[in-house]
């Protein structure tokens, strides 16, 4: 009967139910969408926190550089005992991040010692500026006279002498549970073994790799070191915080900086326990500098940002202001009905039906328009979640470089401030969501339901029979 | 069956007082079928509704069986009218998206009555009013005698101790009117149910064994009920 009642009762009043049940539609199709939005754009943020950040990394320690070090680079191309002109050179400069100073890897070792910290790696990021080009011929070689050159780094290179950078990042191999790179990463190949600690192996970005035509089994030259290409990685990003990855030993030794990192990565035991590992870092490490993911992400710029204030703020209040109007609305329609129902109320009252059956069968009807409402909606919100991913538009995220320690893409230039990644906008529909809308139509329901529940239960049927018999 | 003893209700209409029923005293009889006539807008509704535990007065006793209605909270009076009442409206008060049949069965669902049970006996209320053809019709589907006579049926089918009808025949033209005041006279001789006609129709008033004038909210007992025509044209001045 009760079924019957309702299914009856919501057909008669069809284009009444269709409106609440439209109005709940809109408003969970857009909290769904903007939460499948919001939830692809935490996915992205992650991703790229994860990018510029490190594999299962809660914290990364980093230290300015001393006053006063650092400095140009120089790069000596020409030893004086030998006679270049014409020749082609390339030299590799292999330094430290400027700005980014050295941590001893004792203090490595000390951190793994701390209360909450499940893992500790450290890591050696490397800027490796090349130069490359050919010695210009002196004017007495192209005139002929056969002079001997006394002089010979007062000639200049033939232009454009070829600058190009790319970044190295020494890897401790001794651990997977956190660093800059996951074995997980490497698509091709294989990751490092503990066997490779000071082994002359490296594994490339897959887009550094590709542009450099070089595949597993290749010898990539750092410094005049041959080193064999043993895996190619891939982020999901589709970028890698450094192109060239080569164990710790190996980058210590490239930039002389023997038994230095110049960051450290942490894996707190749990995520509640993060800001005490934070704290407890600051205060074994007083000179550092300990940055969170949720540091790194309030630092993150660019179009990214923007997709998250939208979805986080305007979407959030959009979708609040929506749900609250068709709440009003299925309530105030809900209540109408009731009020057009009186007799029909009174009479079931007048037939021994108590308040609460009444009141039930006024609940009955508005769940099932919420129910409705809940699946349209969750349908339009699928719908618009499924467009914004085919348009999937690209967002971008900018780092500072000295929040992340990151050295700057190949071929920029070599004081790079800032760290870039793109990252297409997917929306992502989860069993949270569908749940969040049926909760959502529920509430709806059971809100109309009850006001309109409450305006029967308190109807008195000697006066509503009295008011139309 | 009913005692009411010194029964007045009194309605506030804006800032003035209305008084519906003045020092009212009754007794209804078990088995008994009285009619209760008067103008439109004298009371006779406010003391069926005080009859049937859908009121209480502002003063007096109204007793049932014993109990004092006046006294009684909300779910105990709605246990009254669900165990022992069965009411007939003038507009037959039909749910309109449910069948003839859904519609007697409502009277039961108070009562718990499981689903096959409850349409079998809807089934047979509605054969006792000769509307078993017509159970899986919706009542814009039925004449107004129809819709009257599912009403009945619906007041039947718990069998309750007292049937009240408010205007049963208002709505109906003359024809019908007689076939429905038939058909609640012989249920009344089967079933020998309290039945209390309330209408301002004297043809129907005199059906009834004994009657009821009301005027301003006074009543007046004249046995036979045909006596009440009489009494009608007097109070109107005729």
């Amino acid at each position: 009967m009760f079924f019957t009642y309702v299914g009856r009762e919501l057909r008669r009043r069809r284009r009444q139910a269709v409106v609440v049940a439209s109005g709940l539609a809109l408003g969970i199709g857009l909290v769904v969408t903007v939460s499948a939005m919001a939830s692809g754009v935490r996915d992205a943020q992650s991703e790229v926190l994860r990018s510029l950040y490190g594999v299962g990394t809660d914290i990364t320690v980093t230290q300015a550089a001393a006053a006063g070090s650092g400095g140009p680079v120089r790069i000596g191309f020409n030893p004086g005992s030998q006679r270049q002109e014409g020749k082609s050179f390339s030299r590799d400069q292999v330094v430290s991040p400027p700005g980014l100073g050295t941590i001893s890897a004792s203090q490595v070792r000390s951190l793994s010692k701390l209360q909450h910290v499940d893992a500790v790696a450290g890591g050696l990021t490397l800027t490796s500026i090349r130069a490359q080009g050919r010695f210009a011929s002196g004017p007495s070689q192209s005139s002929g006279t056969g002079g001997v050159i006394t002089n010979p780094t007062a000639l200049p290179s033939e232009a454009p002498v070829g600058i190009s950078t790319y970044s190295i990042t020494g890897v401790d191999v001794t651990t997977t549970a956190v660093g800059p790179i996951s074995p997980s990463e490497v698509h091709k190949g294989r990751y490092f073994s503990s066997k490779d600690t000071n082994a002359k192996v490296a594994i490339l970005d897959a887009s550094y790799a590709k542009q450099k035509k070089l595949a597993v089994g290749d010898a990539i030259t750092i410094s005049g070191t041959d080193y064999t290409v043993i895996g190619i990685a891939t982020s999901p990003t589709g970028g890698q915080t450094s192109n060239v990855y080569i164990p710790l030993a190996r980058a210590q030794e490239l930039a002389g900086l023997t038994n230095k990192v110049n960051r450290i990565y942490v894996k707190a035991d749990s995520a509640s326990n993060i800001s005490a590992v934070k704290s407890e870092i600051k205060h074994a490490l007083p000179k550092a500098t300990v940055t969170t993911a949720k540091d790194l992400a309030s630092q993150v710029t660019g179009s990214l940002s923007s997709a998250s204030s939208l979805s986080g703020d305007l979407g959030r209040w959009l979708s609040i202001a929506a749900l609250i109007a068709a709440f009003a609305v299925a309530s105030l329609l809900t209540m109408a009905a009731v009020g057009r129902r009186t007799r029909e109320f009174g009479t079931l009252k007048a037939l021994g039906w108590r308040s609460r059956r009444v009141v039930g069968q006024v609940m009955g009807e508005a769940v099932v328009q919420g129910i409705l409402g809940g699946v349209l909606g969750l349908g339009l919100g699928a719908a618009g979640a499924y467009l914004v991913s085919k348009l999937s538009p690209t967002l971008q995220a900018t780092v500072n470089d000295a929040a992340t320690g990151v050295a700057g893409p190949p071929g920029g230039p070599i004081q790079q401030a800032n760290h870039t990644v793109s990252v297409p906008l997917t929306t992502h529909l989860s069993a949270t969501l569908l749940l969040l809308a049926i909760g959502l139509a529920l509430i709806g329901g059971v809100l109309a339901g009850s006001l309109g529940g409450w305006r029967a239960a308190r109807l008195r049927p000697a006066e509503a029979l009295r008011r139309l018999d | 069956m009913y005692e009411l003893r010194n029964v007045t209700k009194r309605y506030a209409k804006g800032r003035t007082t209305v008084s519906a029923l003045e020092d009212v005293d009754l007794d209804i009889a078990e088995g008994e079928f009285l009619s209760v006539q008067g103008p439109t807008g004298q009371g006779k509704t406010t003391l069926l509704q005080l009859l049937g535990a859908l009121d209480r007065p502002t003063s007096g006793s109204v007793r049932f069986e014993g109990r004092d209605l006046a006294r009684m909270r909300e779910g105990p009076l709605t246990q009254v009218r669900a165990r022992n009442i069965g009411f007939v409206f003038q507009g037959f008060n039909l749910i309109p998206t449910l069948t003839a049949q859904e519609n007697v069965e409502t009277a039961l669902v108070p009562l718990n009555v499981a689903g096959t049970e409850r349409r079998r006996r809807a089934r047979a209320a509605l054969g006792d009013v000769g509307l078993g053809e017509r159970a899986r019709h919706l009542p814009f589907e039925l004449s107004g005698g129809e819709q009257q006579r599912v009403a009945i049926a619906r007041a039947l089918v718990r069998d309750p101790k007292v049937i009240l009808a408010d205007e049963p025949t208002g709505n109906l033209d003359e024809g019908t009117r007689d076939e429905i005041i038939g058909l609640l006279e012989r249920l009344w001789a089967e079933r020998g149910q309290t039945v209390v006609l309330v209408t301002h129709d004297s043809g129907v008033a005199r059906r009834a064994p004994r009657g009821a004038w009301i005027y301003e909210g006074r009543l007046s007992i004249v046995e036979p009920a045909g006596a009440v025509v009489e009494v009608a044209a007097e109070a109107s001045g005729a």
